[in-house]
């Protein structure tokens, strides 16, 4: 009986497994993709599978230097060129570089022996370790390797005339010339390669419009065509269109003002800056003179707000509304008692990105930051205040590193000579605040508990997403359980409101007078 | 030379990291996971067609502010990440008696993959999200219940990045940074196992 059910539970398995699998996908044979490279053309085969479209491993290795390997154990496909390595899952679209994770459209489907991989997959994933510059284009079927230009090319013509018009766009803009040959214009791009789309059907004195190596359009013309002109105009930052209007011979020539309609054609480099641009500043402006340290300005988070509205409580608080009423309070206190500059990084209903919020703080140049929450359990008996600082534990070694020996850089000064800046990686600013973000959470800690109930464990550390990036210190105060019945009327009462905007000011001037009397201490 | 010399030692290390993997799921049973009292007592209890290894799972503690450690029995394997993935099937199934569960009702595990760092990924449906109550204690509960029952049963896998539906996520309900893998943080999980 019970080896029965050991087997049922086989088979679940396998069963189960063989649904997952995209490799069950009936495969169809697809055009091939075009590789466009220093050394020439060549093509790799391409496949469909249900909906998705996959492109021949082994071809793309062959083309890349790259070595590819199955790792049946742990369902992944290990491909290395030299000591770069990228893995692919072989159950879902993911694969790994360095540590990053990398979703992607497809998971590598097997087919035979061989693998088959997304287009997606070979930019984002085989693209970084290839050690080229490397470009699926699918629309036309298309990859790019190396510093190729290869411009993407259409082609309409446009309806009515005369004059009759030919509008071609190229994407990333590229230089041309137009040579007009017995009942032909050449149009030759300053480029390595054409990737030439769906040219629109030909009519009135266009026969025809194809594409020729090198680099060029061949427009084959009627007979009466007489003469042309061209225009260049701008459609968006990387694309520009060249209008190509042709007449009749005898017919009056194209007017130039009717072309682009005026515009001055883009220029196709960045023009040089005017000598003026360089010229030596005749005075050097001070450096602004360093602030003596003190709270001048706070950033108030209230957590969360709009679609996302935190934890709820057992009779329908709302952590976004209560922490927005308080961090409102605390602002009015603080502003007309201590003259403190208070922001708040949301003052109404509406979900402000964790980035946003830090660069509120940074930006104005906050003295402290803190983030404003109520808290949730599985359990309704949890219950008292929380004051958290970060924790480096998700910033891995690069951020410890930050701490123990922070890194400065020499920058040029206007005027000459240099100074060391302290090297920052944005995303890491809290590391190096640690020490006073704990100290200050201590602070609040000691003011909350004098007048509202405390957890078991009053101060933490945790990997809180908010507090990553602020540059300065910064706590996260959770002010009690909105899970617990009890809690959540205690928390929505003016009294206990109160009760937090008070142990907060307090531990505010409390910091101030700390870096104050600190930096006095310090003066000869 | 340099770079040859380097492929054999990515060789070595890879060809390391996948022994690790299948010497962490023979053995891992004889080492105490962390914040575990006691070494969970080696048990292969089915013959070879469905061995199963005691692992340490994590639940929600009585007070509903630290995970609870507790022995569960889950399907052996061979490989490091597929015995991964066994451990978070258990640890979706429902909690035993006496505990709740710190993941949301409803979540599914959608993959599970190894990076060549010993960093997991682990896919979860969208439920994971949606489904979750919000609170700080809440989220950080059931973050390091996944991470713990994945690092603390598996040497050769020491950090944890939780997606969803494919993913990455900034957090799951607006605290914890979920950006990057998570090593364990053991002083989430109350001392001692059930």
């Amino acid at each position: 009986m019970r080896a029965r059910s050991l087997l049922a539970v086989v088979l679940i398995g396998l069963a189960a497994a063989s649904v997952a699998r995209p490799a069950a996908q009936a495969l169809r044979a697809a055009a091939p993709y075009a590789v466009l490279s220093a050394d020439g053309r060549a093509t790799v085969a391409a496949v469909t599978a249900g909906d998705q479209e996959m492109l021949r491993l082994d071809e793309l290795a062959a083309l890349l230097q790259l070595t590819v390997r199955e790792d049946r154990a742990a369902k992944a496909l290990t491909v290395s060129r030299g000591t770069s390595v990228v893995v692919l899952s072989l159950d879902q679209g993911l694969a790994s570089i360095g540590g990053k994770i990398l979703s992607l459209s497809a998971a590598p489907v097997r087919d035979g022996s061989r693998w088959l991989v997304s287009p997606d997959t070979v930019n984002r994933a085989l693209a970084p370790i290839a050690g080229v510059r490397m470009e699926v284009r699918r629309a036309s079927r298309l990859i790019v390797l190396g510093d190729l230009r290869v411009p993407r090319i259409s082609v309409q013509q446009e309806p009515g005339g005369p004059p009759t018009r030919v509008a071609i766009d190229v994407a990333p803009r590229a230089a041309y010339t137009i040579v007009q040959e017995p009942r032909r214009l050449l149009v030759r791009f300053d480029a390595d390669a054409l990737d030439v789309g769906p040219i629109s059907s030909t009519s009135g004195l266009v026969q025809s419009i194809t594409s020729d190596d090198p680099a060029t359009l061949i427009i084959a013309l009627d007979r009466t065509v007489g003469t042309f002109r061209a225009a260049t105009v701008p459609v968006d930052a990387a694309t520009s269109r060249i209008l190509i209007d042709l007449a009749a011979a005898g017919a009056p020539a194209p007017s130039p003002s009717g072309l682009a309609r005026a515009q001055p054609p883009p220029p196709l480099v960045p023009a040089a800056p005017p000598p003026a641009a360089m010229a030596k500043p005749e005075a050097v402006p001070a450096l602004p003179a360093a602030q003596p340290p003190g709270v001048r300005t706070v950033v108030i988070d209230p957590g969360h707000g709009g679609d996302e509205l935190g934890t709820k409580g057992a009779g329908g608080v709302l952590e976004k509304d209560l922490v927005l009423d308080i961090a409102r309070r605390l602002r009015t206190v603080l502003d007309s008692r201590l003259g403190i500059r208070v922001l708040l990084t949301r003052d109404d209903d509406r979900i402000v990105p964790h980035d946003e919020r830090a660069s509120i703080a940074n930006n104005n140049k906050a003295d402290l930051f803190i983030s404003l929450h109520a808290n949730s359990s599985p359990s309704a008996s949890a219950r008292g205040a929380e004051v958290f600082y970060l924790s480096l534990d998700g910033l891995g070694a690069e951020a410890r590193r930050m701490v123990e020996s922070p890194e400065t850089r020499p920058v040029p000064v206007l005027g000459g000579g240099s100074r060391d800046i302290d090297l920052i990686l944005w995303d890491m600013a809290q590391a190096r605040h640690l020490s006073e973000s704990a100290s200050f959470a201590m602070l609040v800690e000691e003011e909350l508990r004098r007048r509202i109930e405390m957890g078991p464990s009053p101060i933490q550390q945790a990997p809180f997403r908010v507090l990553v990036a602020a540059n300065m210190p910064a706590v996260l105060v959770e002010m009690g359980f909105l899970s617990n019945p009890e809690q959540e009327r205690q928390l929505t009462s003016d009294d206990f409101k109160n009760r937090v905007v008070q142990a907060l000011v307090d531990a505010i001037v409390r910091y101030r007078g700390r870096i104050e009397g600190q930096a006095v201490s310090r003066l000869p | 030379m340099a770079v040859s010399s380097r492929i054999v030692a990515l060789a070595l290390i890879t060809a390391g990291a996948v022994g690790a993997g299948t010497w962490a799921a023979a053995r891992y049973l004889s080492r105490p996971a962390r914040g575990a009292a006691a070494p969970p007592a080696a048990a292969v209890q089915a013959p070879e067609a469905a061995r199963r290894i005691k692992a340490v799972l994590y639940y929600v503690s009585a007070d509903g502010l630290r995970l609870a450690a507790a022995e569960r029995d889950v399907l052996f394997a061979e490989h490091a990440s597929e015995q991964a993935r066994r451990i978070v099937e258990a640890l979706l199934e429902p909690a035993p008696e006496g505990f709740s569960s710190a993941i949301p009702a409803g979540t599914e595990l959608r993959g599970l993959f190894v990076g060549t760092r010993g960093e997991a990924y682990v896919d979860f449906s969208g439920s994971l999200r949606t489904n979750h109550p919000g609170g700080s204690a809440s989220e950080i509960l059931t973050v390091y219940a996944i991470v713990s029952a994945i690092t603390a049963n598996l040497p050769a896998i020491t950090s944890v990045q939780i997606l969803i539906d494919g993913h990455e996520v900034d957090t799951l309900a607006g605290h914890v940074d979920l950006r990057r893998p998570l090593p364990n943080a053991p002083q989430w999980a109350e001392k001692g196992t059930t």
